[in-house]
């Protein structure tokens, strides 16, 4: 019987994984705020994460946590190479140029 | 307006504490002024393309085009420091020796000027383009007093020029038989903090191994938000959690600056004493 699981195990594993590679972890700014705001992402690996800026104005994608710093132009995406992240951490970004809104934190799992 | 101010001032800090170390390393050298405020001129202008084109470079090289820019022009600043620091070894004794003798020598230093132009103008670029986003940013979004605005981003600028001016006078305080030393060490470390970032920079956008993220993080000491942090950060490369690679070119570029400077020495020796000598003559006879 236990045998027999492992084939559909082996398959939830392999779609989770498939689910996991086709949907990437994702920030959109829109008003001067990231959504969302609080957001998981994979510990222990190598990932790319992407910052798309919806707002008519630029914002600066900054973490002194995960040490960036980079401009999204208004109506772009840009990509965020990422990790390995410890499992647990917290990670806080936030918009340099709008300080007071724009604030987020990565969570490492 | 003093939001602006604020923000301003802290953009142009780390450029305003690069030109005054650039005035420092080039007291005595005539047309340096020229070379510095078209540096300064040419940053604000190169600040402004580079805000206008952001997204154009942003979008290069499949989203890391801004890194590849970032780094590039790093490593011309660090490549311009270096070559100064090589000139400077073969010309600064005769350079000390003139400027003890008749105060402010006439030396030209054409080529290792137009190289401390081009990194006050990198300086000034590279903090510049942020500020002219920011404040961008405000002027389409927020209804601020323009002119409030403006007013607030003149007075940061200002004041970042007052600190350049500061630095700058409490360098020239350092005795005549230190000062080139000094110069030269902040040149130095000065090349190898951007060579750090550079690296930095391009092993953030995986485009280089990082030989490790964050090998030690100093934070709770001294946070990279901070003022002090900050300061050190554009003075000497500080950074509270540094990546392997980071660490490599910072060393490596400390290391080639101080055995080019060696090497210079070792070529030079018996121009440098003669200048020395006539430099003695001269104080003798006046």
């Amino acid at each position: 019987m236990r045998m027999r699981m492992v084939p559909v195990v082996l398959a939830v594993a392999l779609f989770a994984g498939m689910a996991q590679a086709d949907e990437p972890p994702r920030l959109t700014i829109k008003d001067h705020k990231f959504q969302p705001e609080r957001l998981e992402v994979p510990a222990g690996i190598k990932f790319r994460l992407t910052v798309r800026n919806d707002d008519p104005t630029a914002e600066e994608f900054e973490s002194f946590e995960l040490n960036r710093e980079t401009v999204v132009p208004p109506g772009k995406e840009i990509p965020v190479f990422l990790g390995p992240l410890e499992s647990g951490r917290q990670y806080p970004f936030f918009g340099d140029f709008h300080r007071d809104t724009a604030k987020g934190v990565l969570v490492a799992k | 307006m003093l939001a602006t101010l604020l923000i301003v001032f802290r953009e142009m800090l780390e450029a305003g504490l690069v030109v005054g170390i650039v005035l420092a390393a080039t007291e005595g050298l005539a047309g340096r002024m020229l070379a510095i405020g078209g540096g300064v001129a040419a940053g604000l202008c190169g600040a402004g393309l580079v805000a206008a084109f952001a997204d154009v470079i942003a979008g290069a090289a499949e989203g890391v085009g801004q890194e590849i820019f970032t780094a590039a022009v790093l490593l011309a600043a660090v490549g311009m420091l270096t070559f100064h620091s090589a000139w400077m070894t073969r010309h600064g004794r005769k350079l000390a020796a003139e400027l003890s003798a008749v105060g402010k020598a006439a030396v030209l230093g054409d080529k290792s000027l137009l190289a401390l132009g081009v990194v006050v103008g990198i300086a000034v670029m590279r903090e510049g383009s942020e500020v002219v986003l920011f404040l961008y940013g405000i002027a389409v979004s927020v209804h601020e007093n323009p002119l409030a605005m403006l007013m607030g981003g003149l007075a940061g600028f200002v004041l970042a020029g007052l600190v350049s001016y500061a630095l700058y006078r409490g360098l020239l305080t350092i005795p005549m038989r230190h000062f080139f030393t000094i110069t030269n060490w902040l040149i130095a470390l000065l090349a190898a903090g951007m060579a750090g970032q550079a690296a930095a920079v391009l092993a953030s956008a995986d485009l280089i191994p990082s030989w490790g993220e964050r090998l030690w993080n100093t934070s709770f000491i001294l946070p990279d938000d901070s003022w002090l942090g900050r300061a050190l950060h554009a003075l000497v490369g500080y950074s509270a959690a540094p990546s392997g690679v980071q660490i490599a070119a910072y060393v490596a570029t400390l290391a080639l600056i101080v055995s080019l400077t060696k090497l210079a020495q070792y070529e030079t020796p018996r121009a440098g004493r003669s200048a020395i000598r006539g430099g003695r003559k001269i104080e003798a006879r006046s």
